[in-house]
């Protein structure tokens, strides 16, 4: 009998993995004497196997005549030296154990017994060192978090193939339900919150504890003979839905801001010519500010993003759904909507990148095919913040190097994205060593619905249920799609995987720092075709009218999915016991709270029952009835009809006590401008800029990720003859019978958080509406997101500049809403994560106030889309907006290892003007390229203009449009920037922009009003000349060494 | 005229070009409707007789687990192998693009000898990464009819498993004698191109398409139905149509003139789009015809 089927490539074919893994064990190994590195795919079967059908399943299904062999229930070589074999942990999900299980059964023509393992032998030969197999099984091979390793010897071959064991889940759980009783004693409430993971505090503790205290509470609870206690469900369901995660309580705070810099920010908006000075002058005005009195801020989120867009919102009628649903929903067309929504997965990317990434992108699928009636999920974004890769200090305990943390993202991305037929179309990738701590994950999807949708309450006209190819079920009656319309009486279903013990506590667990015990079971691993699938399937229920609302399973599982939307429908009862669990031995809470994959809760109105169970069917998908929505005002859970959870919908979504809290700002008396003499070659300050890590060429990455799959790519990540040039934006076409397009863009710029978190937001806004003014997107048609990662900003012994932390959040919120306002740029939808922070010991890693501005809006026709790279050779080089001494936070500065104190300012007005008269320009056809500056300014845009065409140009700095220190234009040669000030300066609201000379009088007019001026023309020949504004030879680069030094960094 | 050929394009389990593949066949003449697997095989493939085409789009048909198309490919073989045989066999056209290649790549109807014998393989890429970026693909003389005369075409690569293997040296040889080499990766000149990244997985002899010994099935890597439109390609802003498109005319003397009809509309002359696909879809439909 047969456990086991060993698949490896022969002998003669190259396996390109294996042999970069020698290369690596030759450099950093040491293991010079090893010749080569093979690899086997094993399978080993619960079900014991007749040979004859072992046989047939590794010749038909496991293996390829072509180039691989394999062996069965035999070791398939054993003239290695040693050999590591690395499989998944019991309980970790094993997509393609699950498909080898289902498609043996096609192929033996019968039901596989039990589950299909699977893992991969690595066969090492020649010199082998075994001291260091555990740092390569544990550094490289595998991550112990999800998976397990065994190594041997040649010598021990025989043993290890007589002690094999499978991974096999489940435990002998009987299902039981336990009672908590919360006693008066705060100590103890805090414990019970710590031992069971609630992430509830004392406070929250105690509302819980009067709520069951109250006489009606309990008189219902015994009609019902549940004990006076909260029960271990309801408490574990409450402790998700009042998570920081689901809740946003900081964002909902109350907080006291104390600005101690607020008389001298006063003064210099109302004198802006004096502002600088002002600036530099901070320690003068500080002793008046030390009167001012905390201004209390009912709510960031009402305050500055509610407000916000209400404010907005009258002017923009395209805004159909924003902050209500899982994602905002804004109307491209009188047809057409699109669904937007940008996530992060921060926790889970740290412990398990792969697996991280992996679920952090399925799961914003989910959010956007769960907005309204569900959109179709047509592109991806994705932004990553990592510590240096090439980072050489030491690791702490529990944290990834750097490096790996970036491939394994990278890897659940390209996973991610490319096997669900997203394309990825936008994104970037930011490095600061504060993120070594916790790396930050952004997940962004866009997805596109049409605007009316068979309506799923018309009743069902077909003639018998599950009858799919009978007649419509709804004859013609529609209703919009960007709303829910499930009621009381719709059935409950839950779609998709399996139900296991996979990222239980995800939601509470996220909502803490990261620390040595934080939860293994938090990591989930996600299935890309598993929820392709569902996909498919929703989106054929949604256009026959068979459900009626729908929601995403993600963080708290069906504990938040069925709350929230039993919150909207006024109640509902389910039965755990019926949920399918991929193994025996799971709790009722854990079945609740599970955070498995794939899923989605969907209402179907009982008379399209029938037609959506037999449509799961058809799609080869599972759709389990598990209750119905009521309107008793209660989330009630049964198992094996005992009641284990009864909980007032009002207590569940607004019983959880406002937080009181402090925040205080006050100027950084440290900050001060570098004395930097101006080097004497600018080249080579460019080059360097140019392999900085968070200005280097992505391209590796991005051509792993398919970036135009579904055919709508109209500018794609890479631009240029070349394409290798970065664009600014996407635009897609989503419609092809249709012209206009969708135009994303994004901003992120948490390094001037060191110097103002205030002026950061407004650039990170500013640069995601640079980029999406380049690429020809309408600054009138629009909706930005808004995703904050932030370190602990509640201040305690352990936190102890928590206020400060706070203030930055409040800062933020302010700059944000105020650049918003001005641009008439409504927020649509955003999403907060508050704990991103590392302890261990006296190690306490924070990474810097984190704000991404995604941007997603219309342009009326993309034949008028616009790309960075230059076209042709005459055509002028402009640069449009003001370039000002203000290099804080720049990267020039870092390339210097300092931070400056100027920060740039963003003028919204001058900006708001300049970006409407460009897109005008752009309607008319008069632009021929447009870059943004930011990273590294005018010298690196000008480079990436000439890297992507292949074309060069010739310019000169005394024509570009400056304002030096004192604010004056520049009359003669001595009040110039400086070189290196005009080139590296990273002032907000400018453009590279390139246009044909015979337009050049229309642009002009066109521009008019605005700061701009032509500085030079693109050249036939490769070479970036740059003229300085003092005599001298002029500075000249090939453009082939400004792409080498772009593309040199980031290889993998 | 013969009412339009029938395209069935398979859907379900990770396929993800169904829309666009349908667009283009759409486009090139042909009514299309998507079918899932299971519905499919519910009629145990009588189905496919109603149809003049087969599309098997691009994707991720489960999630390449255990190899590109290998289970997809046995469901076929243990399910409907018999009304795809008879398909094949009528020399309807089948087209397998990306991951519909290693489908019928896996199932041996490409090369398509001996019972569809197993003699050729679509392996993970030379460089060990999936990759996704423009080639030129260069039309030969082939056994194939409806992509003979195609010229030099542009598209994208998406794929980790592209790499054509055979099983010997004479198998390649049984190929190009056979005239089943459809595609080769290509210069810029037109001329097969075997160094990467012109050829982007290291194909043996610059393969990107093979059809059957009749001709009618054809196979390929890369995505000709993701260049239809001028603006699909890359570099397409840097030869942007000449006249533009225009909202109204311009000016009070040019409304009224347009107004009465004395001066014509702004036409847009598209660009010259080199390598545009079009003209594979359209020759398919028209060779689907006869059927």
């Amino acid at each position: 009998m047969v456990r086991r089927i060993e698949v490896s490539l022969g002998t003669s074919f190259k396996d390109a993995a294996a042999d970069a893994l020698l290369e690596r064990l030759k450099t950093d190994f040491g293991m010079s004497g090893l010749q080569t590195v093979r690899r086997a795919e094993v399978y080993s079967f619960e079900e014991d196997l007749e040979p004859s059908d072992a046989q047939k399943l590794a010749a038909e299904l496991l293996s390829d005549p072509v180039n691989q062999h394999y062996s069965v229930g035999e070791p398939l070589v054993s003239d290695f030296t040693y050999a590591i074999e690395v499989g998944l942990r019991p309980g970790v999900k094993d997509n393609v154990g699950e498909t080898a299980q289902a498609a043996a059964g096609d192929v033996l023509g019968r039901p596989l017994q039990g589950h299909v393992f699977t893992s991969m032998l690595f066969l090492f030969y020649g010199e082998f060192l075994p001291e260091k197999a555990q740092a390569l099984a544990e550094g490289v091979l595998c991550n112990p978090l999800i998976q397990r390793w065994k190594g041997f010897a040649a010598a021990g071959i025989s043993s290890y193939y007589a002690s094999l064991d499978l991974p096999i889940a489940g435990a002998s759980n009987k299902g039981s339900v336990f009672e908590i009783p919360l006693p008066a004693d705060e100590a103890e409430l805090e414990r019970i919150s710590k031992r069971r993971l609630l992430a509830l505090s004392v406070d929250e503790m105690k509302a819980i504890r009067a709520h069951y205290q109250e006489p009606d509470v309990r008189a219902a609870r015994a009609k019902l003979g549940l004990s006076i206690h909260p029960t271990d469900v309801e408490l574990e369901a409450i402790a998700q839905t009042w998570s920081e995660h689901c809740k946003h309580k900081i964002f909902n705070a109350d907080i006291a801001y104390v600005d101690k810099t607020e008389k001298t920010t006063e003064k210099k908006t109302e004198k802006t010519k004096d502002k600088k000075k002002n600036k530099q002058s901070k320690s003068s005005a500080s002793a008046h500010s030390l009167s001012s009195s905390p201004k209390v801020i009912h709510s960031l989120f009402k305050t500055y993003i509610r407000a916000t867009t209400e404010s907005i919102h009258a002017a923009q009628p395209y805004l159909l759904s924003v902050f209500t649903d899982n994602a905002g929903i804004l109307a491209m067309d009188d047809t057409w909507a699109l669904a937007i929504k940008v996530e992060t997965h921060n926790t889970p990317s740290a412990l398990d990148p792969y697996g991280g990434a992996l679920t952090g992108i399925l799961g914003v699928n989910r959010d956007v095919l769960g907005a309204g009636m569900g959109a179709k999920p047509v592109f991806n974004t994705d932004i990553f913040c990592f510590a240096d890769p090439n980072y050489a200090g030491t690791i702490p305990p529990r944290l990834l190097h750097p490096r790996r943390v970036f491939e394994g993202v990278r890897a659940g991305v390209e996973r991610g994205g490319n096997a669900s037929g997203i394309p990825t179309v936008n994104g970037s990738i930011y490095f600061d060593n504060r993120y070594l701590g916790k790396p930050l994950v952004y997940c962004g999807t866009g997805g596109l619905m049409p605007r009316k949708v068979p309506d799923p309450r018309a009743p069902n006209q077909r003639a018998s249920q599950g009858d799919l190819d009978a007649s419509s079920s709804t004859g013609g009656v529609v209703c919009v799609s960007h709303l829910k319309y499930h009621k009381a009486g719709d059935r409950i279903f839950m779609v998709g995987g399996r139900v296991g013990k996979d990222g239980i506590h995800g939601a509470t667990f996220s909502s803490e720092g990261l620390h040595e015990g934080s939860p293994t079971s938090a990591v989930q691993l996600g299935d890309p075709i598993t929820q392709k699938n569902v996909l498919d399937f929703l989106l054929a229920s949604r256009d026959a009218g068979l459900h009626s609302g729908l929601t995403d399973d993600g963080a708290g599982g069906l504990s938040s999915s069925v709350g929230e939307m039993a919150n909207d429908a006024g109640g509902a009862l389910i039965h755990l016991e019926r949920c399918p669990l991929k193994y025996p031995g799971l709790d009722p809470w854990e079945i609740l709270l599970s955070e498995s994959q794939e899923r989605m809760t969907v209402a179907v109105p009982a008379d399209k029952a029938g037609d959506f169970a037999a449509l799961a069917v058809r799609f080869g998908v599972e759709a389990t009835d598990i209750g119905e929505f009521e309107s008793s005002g209660f989330l009630q859970v049964r198992y094996h009809s005992q009641v284990v959870a009864h909980l007032d919908l009002k207590f569940l979504h607004n019983g959880v006590p406002k937080m009181h809290l402090e925040a205080e700002w006050s100027e950084d008396e440290g900050l001060e401008e570098p004395d930097l003499e101006l080097p004497s070659d600018l080249k080579v300050e460019l080059l360097a800029l140019l392999a900085r890590p968070n200005i280097c060429s992505k391209e590796s990455v991005i051509r792993q990720y398919d970036h135009e799959v579904q055919g709508m790519s109209v500018i794609k990540p890479l631009c240029g003859a070349s394409a290798s040039g970065p664009s600014d934006a996407a635009v897609l076409q989503p419609i092809p019978d249709l012209s206009w397009g969708v135009v994303a863009s994004h901003g992120l710029c948490p390094r001037f958080s060191d110097l103002d978190p205030y002026h950061m937001a407004m650039l990170a806004l500013d640069e995601a509406v640079r980029n999406y003014v380049a690429a020809g997107g309408d600054p009138a048609c629009w909706g930005a997101l808004d995703n904050f990662c932030w370190p602990d900003p509640i201040v305690s012994s352990k936190n102890p500049d928590g206020k400060r932390k706070l203030a930055a959040l409040v800062r933020t919120c302010q700059g944000l809403s105020e650049a918003c306002k001005a641009y008439a740029l409504p927020l649509v939808s955003g999403k907060d994560s508050m704990k991103n922070d590392y302890a261990h010991g006296s190690i306490r890693i924070s990474v810097p106030p984190t704000l991404l501005v995604s941007l997603v809006g219309r342009i009326d026709d993309v034949e008028r889309a616009v790309a960075s790279d230059f076209k042709k050779a005459g055509d002028l080089i402009y640069v449009l907006g003001t370039t000002k001494d203000e290099l804080g936070g720049s990267e020039y500065y870092a390339l210097h290892e300092c931070l400056g104190a100027r920060v740039p300012q963003v003028d919204l007005k001058a900006n708001k003007a300049l970006y409407h008269a460009l897109h005008a320009a752009m309607t008319d056809g008069l632009v021929a390229s447009a870059h943004d500056c930011s990273d590294g300014g005018l010298g690196v845009a000008l480079a990436e203009c000439c890297i992507g065409s292949g074309f060069g140009a010739s310019v000169k700095l005394t024509q570009v449009p400056q304002r030096a220190e004192d604010g004056a234009s520049p009359s003669g040669p001595s009040s110039f920037l400086r070189d290196d000030k005009i080139l590296f300066s990273e002032s907000a609201g400018r453009f590279v922009v390139s246009v044909r000379p015979e337009n050049k009088a229309k642009f002009e007019k066109a521009m008019e009003g605005t700061a701009f001026a032509v500085i030079g023309e693109v050249l036939e020949n490769a070479e970036l000349r740059i003229e300085g504004t003092r005599s001298g030879a002029p500075m000249s680069v090939p453009v082939g060494d400004l792409k080498s030094a772009h593309q040199r960094t980031i290889t993998w | 005229m013969a009412s339009s050929p029938r395209a069935l394009i398979l859907t379900g389990f990770g396929i993800n070009c169904e829309f666009e593949t349908a667009y283009a066949l759409r486009m090139g003449g042909a009514k299309t409707e998507f079918m899932h697997f299971n519905q499919l095989q519910q009629g145990s493939g009588a189905a496919l007789e109603d149809f003049q085409i087969l599309a098997l789009p691009g994707g991720f048909s489960f999630g390449d687990d255990i190899q590109s198309g290998r289970v997809l490919a046995n469901k076929f073989k243990y399910k409907l192998h018999a009304p795809l045989k008879k398909f094949v066999d009528a020399e309807k056209p089948v087209l397998g693009i990306c991951n519909g290649f290693q489908v019928l790549v896996q199932l041996g109807i490409l090369p398509g000898w001996n019972n569809w014998e197993r003699k050729m393989t679509l392996a993970r890429n030379a460089r060990g990464r999936f990759e996704e970026r423009w080639v030129r693909l260069r039309s030969e003389d082939s056994a194939c009819p409806f992509a003979r005369h195609a010229g030099v075409l542009s598209m994208p690569v998406r794929h980790g498993e592209g790499q054509v293997v055979f099983s010997s040296q004479a198998d390649l040889k049984q190929m190009q004698d056979g005239m089943q080499i459809v595609f080769r990766y290509a210069d810029e000149e037109g001329n097969a191109a075997s160094a990467y990244p012109l050829n982007p997985n290291g194909s043996a002899d610059s393969i990107a398409g093979v059809c059957n010994p009749g001709g009618n099935v054809l196979g390929l890597m890369p995505h000709p139905e993701c260049h239809l439109r001028y603006t699909q390609s890359p570099d397409w802003t840097a030869n942007p149509p000449v006249v533009r498109k225009k909202k109204e005319s311009e000016g009070v003397l040019g409304k009224l003139a347009s107004a009465l009809g004395l001066v014509s509309k702004p036409v847009i002359s598209e660009p010259a789009d080199e390598g545009n696909c079009t003209v594979l879809f359209s020759n398919l439909v028209e060779y689907a015809r006869k059927f």
